[in-house]
Order: structure tokens, then C-alpha cells, then sequence
């Protein structure tokens, strides 16, 4: 799997979590509770699904490390390799 | 177990209560934790007792508010800072011709500014009204018509977003001020109107029955109810932040709840410096190891946290807190819904203390039933009333109320007359009334009362819902999903969560010639979501042919939680159209 495909998985599975946002308007470096908004829920219901999609268990203290789709992007690729 | 705390207060006896019960009961009983407060010769502010008096009584230097920044860092605030700030804001609001009784609204996350803005505000006896800063567009306009808003403080960025197209549609709203040094069109910048503020402001002596605060709390019907609180609730956040969660004078407290909700104000707020604690503000949202250091380097003694938070905590093991030293905790308390036994099974493990669960409203102003310091805790109860609280347990019968036997579940109900108690819903005096019968104040919570007299929580005599601790009306959600081209009805009802307690489910019909698809399945949420907020909005919206109604109409959220949760259906009596 390339960085391509980590990068489209986690945009869309933010976007069906919280489908007030826009795919074309997330920026690499926004941060999903602070530009974004999701909530702590939505934040679960996330770390879920990527797991689901990926098969990454992401553990809580690991939460930061996915916060922008620039930092998730790596880390997925880090973790599912 | 733990470390107990000593306990300085002795129960007292509050006599036999009046049968007027909407009425403001004759307050003499509360005597003894009226000497917890100054007040001027029968005149108070809250403002003054959470503030001024210790700048007074020389506690000037002590830190009053550490804030953490969300970027790491934090700002100290103590009680004279604190004093010269509000001050300064009280002499904006004065200076802009506002006086008191008017209403300002805050709405921001927890940066320094609310705090100031919020005792400000109370100091120049104005009416101070928190609101969530993740709420949408919607709940922010309807609260703040019903609240007739004079004055909102919030930042650049929300006002742009969820304020500015609607704001001249609202008349009352005269002051826009905006965190910063500069600001839209239109609007005020905070810090170019303080700075040449008086830091000699006077703090107005207002009468003990004059509004302070307006808290916001969802109905099943209708629009968001505006609960009333005056400043003489103070004498109650005095009393039972000291009875309830042992703040004593230069304690280290953290209160994780947001302002914009009851606990984050009565607990996060007032109660606290009230108290003269030292306590911590966390700008950023729960993140597992934040926490757990902020507990050790803060040496944390008194922490009020809520169940949604500890399960988060509990899902990541005993193992992710072991590297970390908790040994300054001496109190732990959670509010918001019933703690589960089990987090006070794994809280004496991690922390070496139980959660101490308590139950109020925003309704009650303050903690009413509660496993208080020194107390045995009972896990999954949520403990006896405070002393000076009467709590009983009654049914509604043709002609009256009566109090059940010890063991059977009824509906919580209260002896009013403290004083943080409601004193009415905003321009609803009749939904106001409808909370109280036969000298009682009904909770519309079910419970039960063991032989020990300790109670525990069953579940909502109505529809609300309750998620992650916040109170929620269906109605509400219900009317911004029919808001949608697509949508024709919508029954919005709560279904059980591990996390959250409950969420938030929308079973909804479609306009003819929509299909039900995936995509507009998030096209309605993504609606929801950007009218009502996440906290609010469905997370999970199911299509249905038709919804199960009454003959007068109304959609019957009850059956579609039973089937929801595979219980028995009761009575369908009424039932006109069944849901398919």
C-alpha cells in the first residue's frame, strides 16, 4: 500500500465519521480537533475504522500521531508495513 | 483504599419544608453554610466571594487559575490578576452602557478569558450565560434569542463561522467583543477594550434573588429551557464544594468539565475559587497521557472528572498509568451519568481511590446526592443527599404524588429551597411549574433508594438523551434533520454506548423521490453536524418507510427504543401508524 492509498483511506473514512467536511477542503496539516472539530467520539469512531480499513490497532497514547492526515499518513505507513 | 479526607462539616437540621415549593423556601437553615461566604450586610455577589475577598484577606498572590495551553506551556493567574482582570472587563461592560441585568454570552474554549469574562460579568451584575464552543450554528442562535443576548465574547474564528451571518437578525445583541487585538467588522477587540479599563471597578452589591446565571438544558418538546440561577446559589457551591469534593483552601483541583455545561461553571468555576483552591484549566480536549502527566506534575489533589473520560481510560489498561505518580490525589469525584461499578473497581487499582459518583442538574446549581468524603463508596450507586438535601423517590398517582417503598423504582424527586436551586425557565414559567407538585421538585430521572439509603440511577422518565454526560433533546436534533430538502420525519432517540453512555440515533423517512442511499445518509448527518455541532448531531441515521406514531401524530420515540433495544414494547394503545 502507498502513501497514495493511506491518504485517501483515512480522508475518506474522516469525511464518512464527520461528512460536514469536505474532502477537497482538508488541509495536510489540519489538525481534526482543533481545525476540524471532531469530538472525542468522533475520534474513536476514527481510530476504528482505521482499524478496520487497515488493520492498525492505534492505541490511545498514539491518538496524536494520527491528528492531521500528514502525521496519519506516516504513521499508517509506519505501523502497516 | 485511599487516602481519606477529613470532613468539617456536620449535618445540619433544616426543619420541615414549605408546600410552595416553586416558590424560594425561606433560607434560614442554611446558616451555617452562609458563614462559608462574606456578602455585604444582606447584598452578595458571587463575583466578590470567588474573588475580591481573598485579594482582601491577603491571599492576592496565590494562583488562582493555572491554564495549560493547548501547545503546551501555561499561564498562571492569581487572585489579584484575577481581580484586576475582572475588573477591567466589568468596566468595559459598564462603559458600553450595558447595566445590570443584562445578559452576556460566552463562547469560547477554556482560555483565560472566559473565566474573566464570566466573573466580570457577574461583577458588574450582569447576567452571565456560558454556551459550548463546539455547538453549531442553531443551538448558539436559538439560546441566544431566548436569552435576549446583549453581549457575546468569543473569538475571531467562531464568529466568523457560526456568528456573523445571522448576527443583525438578532436585536438585543449590542456588543460583539472579540479575543485579540483586532476584530470584524462590527465587533469590539477584548484586548483594546481592556486595556484602558479601570482596575478599580467596585463590585455591585446585588440583591441575593437577583439573576447571575443562565444555564441552557434541552427539553423533550420545544426549545432549549433557560434555567435561572441567582447569586445567592453561591452559598450552595460554597458548601458543597467543600462537602462533596473536600476544596479546601490552597488545594490543587482539577475539574475536567467545559464551562459551556453546569459542572464546568458550579464546579469549574465558582465552587472552586469560592473556595480559594489553586486550580488547573485544561485549554485541549482528553488525550490519555496529557492527563495522566497533568495529574502527576500538577500534583493534583482533588480531581471531578466524568465517566465518558475515565472509560477512556480504562480501555488503554492499568498499564498505560503505571508509569505515572498520582500519590498527591486525595479525592476523586465523577458527575454526568452513572459510573459504572467496574471504574470504581479499576480507579482504586490505577489511582489507589474510588471515583466518588454524584448526581445533580443543571436545574439544582450544585451537587445533591453524592458519595461524600469520608463516606463508603458503593459502586454504581450514586451515593445519599448532602446534608440539608431532602431526596425521595415517588410515583405519580391520579391525584397526587406518593413516596414509594424503600427498593421500587420511581421518579427522583427533591425538597426545594436550597439555594442554588432554579428559580425559574427563562420566559417559561409554566414549564417551570410543571417541575414541581405536592412540595416535591421532580428530577424526570428514575431511581431507587436502598436500605441504606444510598440512591442509584435507573434511566430518563422522558426522552432525553444522554450522551457523554450532556443532556439532549431529541426535539431539537429532530427539527434541524427535517430541516434537510430530503427529510420528511425524523424520531431522534438515544441508544446505549460503551464510551459515551448513550449516542445520539435518528431513524428518519424520506421526501417522495429520494432514494436511501449511503451518500445521503452522510449527506444528512453532514447537514446535522454543521446546524447542530458533533456533540449534538446523529452519529448514525437509519431510513425507515414510515415511523411508528400516535393518533395525534406524534412520533413514538419510546417504541423505537424499545425495538431498538429489544425490550418489551408496553403500551402501543396509542400506536396509529407502526414504523416499517
Amino acid at each position: 500500500m502507498t502513501e497514495t492509498d493511506f491518504r485517501a483511506g483515512y480522508v475518506q473514512e474522516l469525511t464518512r465519521i464527520a461528512p460536514d467536511i469536505e474532502a477537497e477542503d482538508i488541509e495536510d496539516t489540519d489538525h481534526i480537533q482543533d481545525d476540524l472539530e471532531l469530538d472525542s467520539m468522533d475520534i474513536l469512531n476514527l481510530v476504528t475504522a482505521l482499524h478496520a480499513r487497515f488493520g492498525v490497532d492505534i492505541p490511545e497514547a498514539d491518538y496524536p500521531q494520527i491528528a492531521t492526515v500528514e502525521l496519519a499518513v506516516a504513521y499508517l505507513s509506519k505501523r502497516a508495513a | 483504599m485511599g487516602k481519606q479526607s477529613s470532613i468539617v462539616f456536620s449535618p445540619m437540621d433544616i426543619g420541615s419544608q414549605g408546600t410552595h415549593a416553586s416558590q424560594p423556601r425561606n433560607d434560614a437553615g442554611w446558616r451555617d453554610a452562609r458563614a462559608l461566604i462574606d456578602g455585604f450586610d444582606g447584598r452578595l455577589n458571587i463575583a466578590f466571594e470567588a474573588v475580591d475577598r481573598h485579594v482582601l484577606a491577603g491571599h492576592g498572590a496565590q494562583t488562582a487559575i493555572r491554564f495549560l495551553k493547548k501547545n503546551g506551556g501555561h499561564e498562571d493567574m492569581t487572585y489579584e490578576d484575577l481581580q484586576t482582570q475582572t475588573s477591567r472587563f466589568a468596566d468595559v461592560l459598564t462603559r458600553n452602557g450595558l447595566s445590570p441585568g443584562d445578559s452576556v454570552f460566552g463562547l469560547m474554549g477554556r482560555v483565560p478569558e472566559l473565566y474573566v469574562c464570566a466573573l466580570g460579568a457577574l461583577k458588574a451584575g450582569l447576567v452571565f450565560t456560558p454556551l459550548f464552543s463546539a455547538f453549531g450554528p442553531e443551538p448558539i442562535r436559538t439560546r441566544m434569542e431566548i436569552g435576549s443576548a446583549r453581549v457575546l465574547v468569543t473569538t475571531a474564528a467562531i464568529y466568523k463561522r457560526k456568528i456573523a451571518a445571522w448576527r443583525h437578525e438578532l436585536e438585543s445583541l449590542k456588543l460583539v467583543l472579540i479575543l485579540g487585538d483586532s476584530a470584524p467588522e462590527g465587533c469590539v477587540a477584548l484586548k483594546d477594550a481592556m486595556a484602558p479599563a479601570s482596575t478599580s471597578f467596585e463590585t455591585v452589591r446585588m440583591d441575593p434573588e437577583s439573576p447571575a446565571l443562565i444555564h441552557f438544558t434541552s427539553g423533550t418538546t420545544g426549545k432549549p429551557k433557560g434555567a435561572v440561577h441567582v447569586h445567592n446559589a453561591v452559598i450552595y457551591h460554597a458548601f458543597s464544594g467543600r462537602r462533596a469534593l473536600d476544596l479546601t483552601p490552597g488545594t490543587k483541583y482539577w475539574c475536567t468539565a467545559d464551562p459551556g455545561w453546569v459542572t464546568g461553571t458550579s464546579y469549574g468555576i465558582i465552587s472552586p475559587l469560592v473556595n480559594r483552591v489553586t486550580m488547573i484549566v485544561d485549554e485541549a480536549e482528553f488525550d490519555l497521557d496529557r492527563w495522566y502527566g497533568t495529574l502527576e506534575r500538577e500534583k493534583i489533589e482533588v480531581w471531578y472528572s466524568a465517566p465518558t473520560a475515565i472509560r477512556m481510560m480504562m480501555r488503554e489498561g492499568a498499564e498505560a498509568a503505571a508509569p505515572y505518580d498520582f500519590s498527591a490525589l486525595r479525592f476523586l469525584g465523577s458527575v454526568g451519568e452513572p459510573l459504572n461499578p467496574e471504574a470504581v473497581v479499576w480507579s482504586e487499582k490505577v489511582f489507589g481511590l474510588p471515583f466518588h459518583d454524584n448526581w445533580w442538574q443543571t436545574e439544582t446549581g450544585g451537587i445533591m446526592i453524592a458519595n461524600q468524603p469520608g463516606m463508603t463508596v458503593k459502586p454504581g450507586s450514586m451515593g445519599k443527599p448532602l446534608p440539608g438535601i431532602e431526596a425521595g423517590i415517588v410515583e405519580r398517582s391520579g391525584d397526587g404524588l406518593r413516596e414509594v417503598p424503600r427498593g421500587d423504582i420511581g421518579e427522583l424527586a427533591l425538597r426545594p429551597g436550597w439555594p442554588s436551586m432554579m428559580r425559574t425557565y427563562l420566559h417559561e414559567q409554566a414549564r417551570y411549574d410543571k417541575c414541581f407538585r405536592d412540595g416535591w421538585y421532580l428530577s424526570g430521572d428514575l431511581a431507587f433508594c436502598d436500605e441504606d439509603g444510598y440512591f442509584w440511577f435507573v434511566g430518563r422518565a422522558d426522552d432525553l438523551i444522554k450522551t457523554s454526560g450532556h443532556l439532549i433533546g431529541p426535539f431539537e436534533v429532530e427539527s434541524a434533520l427535517i430541516e434537510h430538502q430530503a427529510v420528511a420525519e425524523a424520531g431522534v432517540i438515544g441508544v446505549p454506548d460503551e464510551t459515551a453512555g448513550e449516542i445520539v440515533k435518528a431513524y428518519v423517512t424520506l421526501n417522495p423521490g429520494c432514494e436511501p442511499t449511503e451518500t445521503l445518509e452522510q449527506d444528512i448527518r453532514g447537514h446535522a453536524r454543521k446546524k447542530l455541532g458533533p456533540a449534538v448531531a446523529p452519529r448514525e441515521i437509519l431510513f425507515r418507510n414510515t415511523l411508528p406514531k400516535t393518533r395525534s401524530g406524534k412520533i413514538m420515540r419510546r417504541l423505537l427504543k424499545a425495538r431498538e433495544l429489544g425490550l418489551p414494547e408496553g403500551d402501543i394503545s396509542t400506536l396509529e401508524t407502526d414504523e416499517t
